[in-house]
């Protein structure tokens, strides 16, 4: 197992914000933590990343206890993560200081033509679209080779037809570099479209409701009945009726 | 966690660039060429006013506008115009450089470790209000007659606003930012180094703008004892040694023309700092 | 224990402070103690009220005066585009030009006297107070003006239920700020034109005397007091926005 989280909560003060989560995430494996707003899900990755101590419980990632952030396990925030004074290279070379030149370059280049940025290395963050900059906190935080990628909310800001192509191009990367990922979001078609499971949080305090197991294959028909059938479930799950 | 250094006079300072506010309170468009007209029309206006008010009053002491001029030129012809310029230029860039070597790290550290500037804070506040003319008697124990204790008044004054807006810059960084460096591995130094310092770089740009502001401002005191050159001791003397009010209002003007030229500079410095955000 | 941490700069500040005075009794500094024993004597010769009781009230009506006529300036300025563009540049030449510089006009028209010093802050007043409302003016969310003229406000009305409130809390802070700097010039102002006042004091103890203890405890008070202002108006500023 990758990814342990063992009996995990999390109070702030006297509010409870996470209650008694357990969930195991195999290698490689795409987990989505889906919730409202508020339900913790953030806090829950949060605790994962090593920015926050849990009130009770641990996680472990490879059977080694998280007791701070690390350069394994690498969070993607969303593209105002991106840092606004290094361009494109620059920041997808920010945590290769320990590599030679020749080595860092390479790296760059490698992601930069995987997140499908080429001609754009010295451009800086404010030329660029929102999508362009999430790909390149995408192609930094894989720069380094994580074994684990945490992704909070990361398409929120962007608008809905960039989110669509976002996800493409994150399962395409996902497949080829084959890394374990955390996926926060408060979508369901977003869960339903790229995860191996859902892992369905209740309003706070959060707890695990369900965790659904989306077994279609990549890549993925949006109008498929599996696929339907899966996201009312969840819809179900959740307590929302799907006519407006 | 309330933490209070409070900035500086940064509003208050604002220039004016009329605003869409401004343009949606009236139909009319002012067109460009008025840009430039309507400043010259209105200075040629009140230069008027201004000699018609000296010839009107014959007044035998304030000097009309060409007075003034007369003045000036009559400096510059006995070589004192630049080297006054010149020393009260050196007094301020150094006072200024030197706030700005103590001023930034130190703003950095109180602004980096929250319990440090909640202790030296009210110290800060107690320290502020005090004019730097009133630090003049001090200054002259320390310093003695000469260039220093003048220096040493423009460094106290630029002090404080660059103390402050470095520690407001390194407060208001975007959390994200700093996490996303602890993530990648970097230790303190290096977290200080290759995040904070390029991320606050832009608030503390518009800081050190507004701190030169003041240290020009300060320099007419720091000029008006224990030295004997310089704009603002042009000013002072000018009047005490032969009420020579066209030389006193030469040197306002030059003084105002001067710091708005630095200011300018500046602004451009500041704008180049942040485009890079 | 963190409730003790403001103190503890301060703290720190009077024992090394003291510590250097004890080290060097020949030289003319002061210690903290001495200090405090020199604002006793100003408070036993009844001049402690006095000088401080002067300074403000140079202050009161030189920031008062400014205020009057800064803020209609400001708002006329800030709401007509022609105007702002002719005076600007006027205004951005005065700007960097010290009030102090202003002292022998100020003597020239007033000569020596509380009206000099009250003209002086006056001077520095005016020119902040005027910008603050000028850009208070401009950052005028449109939507809120564009609000007014779809219900066709008459200008009397525009003024007093949507400009005014609308600049209020940021003109608030630009007086807070100015307040600040009328309070630095009064006492550069009392040290040449007058003959009491805080600033008055520092100059005629060493000029008197050598009484660096009055100097220094001139220093202090002026701190003090200026904290004390700031503390007023914020006081104010909260009480008023909310």
């Amino acid at each position: 197992m990758k990814v342990r989280f063992q009996h995990v909560s999390m109070h702030f003060g006297t509010t409870e914000v996470l209650d008694d989560i357990n969930l195991e995430v195999a290698e490689g494996e795409f987990v989505c933590i889906l919730g409202p707003s508020g339900c913790g899900k953030s806090t829950l990755l949060n605790i994962t990343g090593g920015f926050l101590e849990p009130s009770a419980g641990q996680v472990t990632i490879d059977g080694e206890r998280v007791v701070g952030p690390d350069r394994r396990r690498i969070f993607v925030f969303q593209e105002r993560g991106v840092f606004p004074w290094l361009t494109v290279e620059g920041n997808i070379g920010f945590g290769l200081f320990d590599l030679s030149d020749a080595e860092r370059r390479g790296r760059i280049a490698h992601y930069v033509a995987l997140v499908g940025l080429k001609g754009f290395e010295r451009s800086y963050p404010r030329e660029l679209s929102g999508g362009m900059k999430q790909r390149v906190e995408v192609a930094r935080a894989l720069a380094v080779n994580p074994d684990v990628l945490y992704l909070d909310e990361p398409f929120g800001a962007l608008d809905s037809i960039t989110r669509l192509q976002m996800r493409s191009e994150l399962l395409r990367i996902w497949q080829a570099e084959k890394k374990t990922i955390l996926f926060v979001t408060h979508d369901i078609e977003e869960s339903v479209q790229l995860a191996d499971r859902v892992v369905v949080l209740s309003a706070r305090p959060g707890r695990v409701r369900r965790i659904v197991e989306i077994d279609i294959a990549h890549p993925r028909d949006l109008s498929s009945p599996r696929y339907l059938a899966l996201r009312d479930e969840i819809f179900g799950e959740i307590g929302l009726a799907h006519k407006i | 966690m309330r933490f209070e250094v409070r900035g500086s006079s940064e509003e208050v300072r604002g220039g004016g660039r009329a605003g869409r506010a401004g343009r949606l309170l009236h139909s009319s468009f002012a067109p460009r060429t008025s840009n430039l007209i309507l400043p010259l029309l209105t200075a040629a206006v009140l230069l008027f006013l201004w000699s018609a008010a000296v010839k009107i009053t014959a007044t035998k002491i304030f000097p009309s506008p060409v007075a003034v001029a007369r003045g000036i030129v009559q400096l510059a012809e006995k070589k004192l115009l630049w080297a006054y310029i010149g020393d009260s230029l050196v007094r301020v860039g150094t006072g200024y450089a030197a706030a700005i070597a103590v001023g930034i790290p130190l703003g950095f550290l109180l602004g980096w470790y929250a319990p440090l500037a909640r202790a030296v804070n009210p110290l800060i506040q107690m320290l502020r209000p005090i004019s730097p003319l009133a630090w003049m008697p001090l200054a002259v124990i320390w310093f003695g007659i000469g260039n220093a204790a003048p220096i040493f008044l423009i460094f106290i004054a630029s002090l404080f606003t660059i103390v402050i807006a470095a520690a407001n810059g390194v407060r208001n960084i975007p959390p994200m930012y700093l996490q996303a460096g602890r993530n990648f591995g970097l230790s303190t130094p290096q977290l200080m180094l290759r995040v904070a310092a390029p991320a606050a770089l832009a608030r503390i740009a518009v800081g050190l703008r507004i701190a030169f502001g003041v240290a020009w401002l300060v320099l007419v005191a720091a000029e008006m004892i224990a030295v004997d050159s310089g704009l603002g001791y042009l000013i002072i003397d000018a009047r005490n040694a032969g009420k020579r009010y066209d030389l006193v209002i030469g040197g306002m003007l030059l003084i105002g023309v001067i710091g708005l030229i630095l200011d300018s500079l500046m602004r451009r410095a500041e704008t180049w700092a942040a485009e890079r955000r | 224990m963190s409730k003790l941490l403001p103190f503890t700069g301060i703290a720190a500040a009077l024992a090394a402070w003291q510590i250097a005075a004890a080290a060097h009794p020949a030289s003319l500094i002061p210690g903290p103690l001495m200090v405090a024993r020199a604002i006793g004597e100003l408070a036993v010769r009844g001049l402690l009220l006095k000088y401080v009781v002067a300074s403000l009230f140079r202050v009161t009506w030189g920031y008062l005066g400014a205020l009057l006529f800064a803020i209609p300036a400001g708002m006329a300025l800030g709401l007509s585009r022609r105007g702002e563009l002719a005076l600007n540049p006027l205004l951005q030449l005065l700007r960097p030009i010290s009030p102090l510089a202003w002292i022998p006009i100020a003597i020239l028209w007033f000569g020596v006297g509380d009206l000099s010093a009250v003209f002086l802050i006056f001077i520095a007043s005016f020119l902040p107070l005027t910008l603050a409302t000028m850009k208070a003016v401009h950052d005028i969310d449109p939507v809120h003006l564009s609000a007014a003229r779809n219900f066709d406000l008459p200008p009397y009305r525009l003024l007093r239920e949507v400009l005014m409130p609308a600049i209020l809390p940021q003109l608030l802070v630009g007086m807070r700020i100015t307040v600040g700097i009328a309070w630095l010039v009064v006492v550069a102002a009392e040290m040449i034109a007058v003959n009491s006042g805080l600033g008055f004091l520092i100059i005629d103890a060493r000029n008197a005397g050598n009484r660096y203890d009055l100097v220094v405890a001139g220093m202090a008070l002026i701190g003090i007091i200026g904290v004390a202002l700031d503390l007023l108006v914020r006081r104010a500023e909260q009480r008023i926005t909310t």
